[in-house]
């Protein structure tokens, strides 16, 4: 199922397939010299959409995508730290507007056709480009990597709103991007951005063979990438097979020979076949076999609980009076008792959070957010007086398709216990119906936001969110310190950039437009047919470390 | 009788008709944006919304609308979901499955239920007689997601007598755990319809005669109370039977069944119109279908039934 039945935000797909697995150590030799055999079969959705980088911003079509693309980074599968994988190298220019990329030589897609810089051009301003309407868009954009000349391919808008491409070619490319030579390219951005190396692993920016332009329903019939598996086939709802691909340039190697994505109806299905080892790796545990750690039981050390890239919230919608007062909102934090929320309605199976950035993420800072995240009831009681109170009744909104009652109605409870005030949730039938209001500015009261990291980066946390504007900013934040904060980091060195978005969480912190819930972690087990898997804080399994027992 | 059954069939054309049009334009009169909640908590780009619109003609009147996907319906092109697939695959994929499995549950219904319900009136009042009313009221009080799950754990992984899901393709042997799940509940009904047909049915006055005329027992009870007592269980179980094709959804989830119950239910939670629309045309087919069959089966059992 979608990120979407769970409810979980997702700020689009994750790109897990990291190259540098060390766990196989000093015998990692052996192991190379190993032909690859066997099947694994790992828990799928149907993707939402064709198997086109560019279109897909979910994790049922993303697991896939990872393993037929390799881009130019990967990231690490422990730290989610950003490595080479097609790029020799990516250099900036001083300020960190030229990008200069250069890449492996010798790559090939499935097809036999060479991967060259052209590759990527083509493809980044396929993705750019209006007429192609595709889903990961904004990547490209001033909410991306921001490439000079975005604007002119993206389409622009007429005076009612609506998008014109009219007068746009549709191989129509961004100015910034510039073929040096077969295996050299230059990226102009239109303002500097200082983690460009780390967001080009995000799945939209994988290179295209040419058979993706000149044909394009046989491409999606059968997607050709130049990743270490190779699409085999796919049946709607049912499976989609990866088989290895022979000829991969990458420094890993597939150590197991086809990957079988099973697509089941309900996660309590994939379970039960976890249990009779008809499935390997299931990487999201259904409620039902969260319930009483039955799946702790049941898996024993088949089983993970581990931190991952997600981010959970209310959000105010500032937009409405009653909520404009930072110290309500701060005693409204103050007054949710995280730990025994989580208790009753996770099985302990997410982290109270502290501030607005998961551990996961480097520049993670303990307690960013104070005492505002720490449950006090008489504290937050009196905070919440001195602010004057609230009149009438507090909502929380959800969306009802997603499992969110018992920790909105858990939630709830605290708020009303500590601050002597009514509380309800208001359930939304459908995840489209919540967030529909929500970009149109007509929610009411308080509402459940979710962030799952696109790129591991503490930006990605908060440019989207906060930023005056930004394309996620759903309470209608706004600080103009917090935005210089944002673009200063923009042009600075990766340490100094660290320090000026600490010190914007601070003024997040001040301001408490969200409150922080809790951090996502992922909840994995797996059959007794396979090795001990390796899960990356994108909350996949790592390709390389599928393999089958002895 | 062919006029009768010809007419039946051009009735069916403006229910068609009618119901296809309500469900098209309740599926498409939902207030919501069907991209809304596609890019998770980012609003999708307009480029890739306005693709789509034009694409799924979303702009257009509804009634212009619904005569498009009415033309395609008819030149058997039922159109694509926003996942880019096409909707008559999904549905020829699922659909086989669904039937396959409807048609187990009912084996089990004509088979067990039936069987149980005639010894049990035939019985009445004795050990199997109780057993069989013990049993069904059993069957009938378990909601079906709690027996599902139970069989499925005791007999799929406990003690694995059958695989616990079904696999692609959903071979037989792997429906008759889900069919016997699917079919558990009117199998009890069955029964004790059966039962109660038979015990009024014997009492009744042309058995007294047909025994008193001296026919063999065995032929009173096998030609006349058997066929005036299915006369009620084959309405039951025709129409049980687009009953369980639609409603198999909670037994599919269970078993991993790719079938239409959860692919109408995914539809809807996606807005998938073309793809409810098309999923539910069908459904009612198959009822306006099965009915049929069923006023014509009467005419064979029940001599007083005579179609002109």
């Amino acid at each position: 199922m979608s990120m979407r039945g769970r409810g979980l935000a997702f700020g689009a797909v994750l790109t897990a397939a990291a190259l540098t697995l060390t766990a196989c150590g000093g015998d990692s030799d052996d192991t190379a010299a190993d032909p690859a055999g066997g099947t694994v079969n790992i828990f799928g959705s149907q993707p939402q959409n064709p198997l086109v980088p560019v279109l897909t911003n979910e994790t049922g079509g993303g697991n896939v995508i990872d393993n037929l693309f390799t881009r130019l980074v990967d990231y690490n599968p422990e730290t989610a730290a950003p490595e080479l994988a097609m790029a020799e190298s990516i250099e900036p220019s001083e300020g960190n507007t030229l990008w200069t990329i250069k890449l492996k030589p010798g790559w090939k897609f499935h097809d036999g056709t060479p991967v060259t810089a052209e590759s990527f051009v083509k493809a980044w301003n396929d993705g750019a480009n209006c007429n192609t309407g595709a889903l990961n868009q904004y990547f490209f954009g001033p909410d991306g990597v921001n490439i000079k000349g975005y604007d002119a391919v993206a389409g622009t808008y007429d005076a009612e709103g609506n998008l014109d491409c009219a007068g746009i070619e549709p191989d129509a490319g961004m100015e910034g991007l510039k073929v040096v030579d077969d295996t050299t390219f230059t990226a102009e951005l239109a303002g500097p951005v200082s983690i460009f190396a780390t967001i080009v692993g995000y799945s939209a920016f994988a290179p295209m063979p040419e058979i993706y332009f000149t044909d394009r329903p046989a491409f999606e019939a059968k997607p050709i990438g130049n990743g270490p598996y190779q699409f085999v086939s796919a049946k709607a709802n049912e499976s989609i097979v990866v088989t290895e691909y022979p000829d991969y340039q990458g420094e890993k190697k597939a150590q197991v020979k086809d990957i079988n994505y099973k697509i089941y109806q309900t996660p309590d299905a994939a379970y039960v076949d976890l249990l009779a080892n008809n499935l390997d790796v299931i990487d999201t545990m259904p409620a039902t076999a969260l319930a009483g750690d039955r799946w702790k039981t049941e898996l024993g050390d088949r089983s993970i609980l581990k931190p991952v890239g997600v981010f959970q919230s209310v959000t105010f919608p500032l937009y409405v009076e009653e909520f404009d007062n930072p110290e309500l909102r701060k005693a409204i934090s103050m007054a949710i008792d995280r730990e025994s929320v989580i208790s009753v309605a996770f099985n302990n199976t997410r982290t109270p959070a502290d501030g607005w950035v998961p551990p996961v993420i480097e520049g993670y800072q303990p307690g960013a957010c104070g005492e505002a995240c720490t449950f006090d009831a008489a504290k937050a009681k009196q905070m919440f007086d001195d602010a004057g109170g609230f009149d009438g009744t507090l909502t929380i909104a959800y969306n009802a398709d997603g499992g969110h009652k018992e920790w909105v109605d858990a939630t709830c409870v605290s708020i009303k216990n500590a601050l002597d005030v009514e509380c309800q949730g208001k359930a939304y039938p459908t995840f489209a119906e919540l967030r529909n209001d929500v970009t149109e500015d007509k929610m009411t009261g308080i509402f459940r936001t979710g962030w799952q990291m696109d790129y591991p980066s503490m930006q990605n946390f908060l440019a989207p969110l906060y930023a005056t504007d930004a394309g996620s900013n759903d309470g209608g934040y706004s600080n103009p310190a917090f935005d210089t904060l944002l673009r200063d980091a923009a042009g600075q060195t990766p340490e100094e950039a660290i320090a000026s978005y600490q010190q914007a969480t601070q003024l997040l912190a001040e301001d408490m437009p969200v409150i922080p819930l809790w951090y996502g972690a992922l909840t994995a087990g797996w059959s007794e047919n396979i090795e001990t898997p390796v899960f990356t804080p994108f909350g996949r399994v790592d390709w390389t470390s599928l393999k089958l027992k002895g | 009788m062919g006029a009768y059954t010809l007419r039946r069939i051009l009735q069916m054309i403006p229910v068609v008709l009618g119901t296809t049009f309500l469900i098209y334009t309740l599926v498409w009169a939902l207030p919501t944006d069907p991209f809304a909640g596609r890019c998770g908590e980012r609003p999708c780009p307009q480029a890739y919304v306005q693709l789509m619109t034009e694409k799924f003609n979303l702009d257009d009147p509804l009634p212009w609308a619904y005569l498009q996907w009415l033309g395609g319906l008819f030149t058997g092109n039922l159109g694509e979901t926003y996942t880019g697939l096409l909707v008559w695959d999904q549905v020829a994929s699922a659909f086989p499955n669904t039937l396959k499995l409807a048609t187990v549950a009912i084996m089990f219904e004509i088979v067990v239920g039936i069987t149980a319900g005639v010894f049990a009136g035939l019985n009445r009042g004795r050990f199997i007689d109780n057993l069989v009313l013990l049993s069904t009221l059993a069957l009938i009080s378990i909601p079906v997601f709690v027996l599902g799950t139970t069989l499925q754990y005791l007999l799929g992984i406990q003690f694995p007598i059958f695989s616990p899901t079904v696999p692609p393709g959903a071979p037989w042997s792997s429906l008759i755990l889900p069919g016997f799940v699917l079919g558990a509940l009117s199998m009890a009904y069955v029964a004790r319809l059966v039962r109660s047909s038979i015990l009024e049915n014997m009492r009744s006055d042309y058995v007294r005669t047909a025994t008193a005329k001296g026919l063999a027992r065995r032929r009173v009870i096998g030609l006349h109370v058997m066929r005036n007592s299915l006369i009620p269980v084959v309405t039951f179980i025709g129409a049980d039977f687009g009953a369980l094709m639609a409603g198999a959804i909670i037994t599919e989830g269970i078993f991993n069944i790719n079938g239409v119950g959860n692919l109408v239910y995914r539809g809807i939670l996606n807005q998938e119109g073309a793809l409810v629309t098309s999923v539910v045309t069908l459904f009612v087919l198959i009822f306006l279908v099965v009915n049929l069959i069923v006023d014509l089966l009467y005419g064979f059992l029940d001599p007083r039934i005579r179609y002109e």
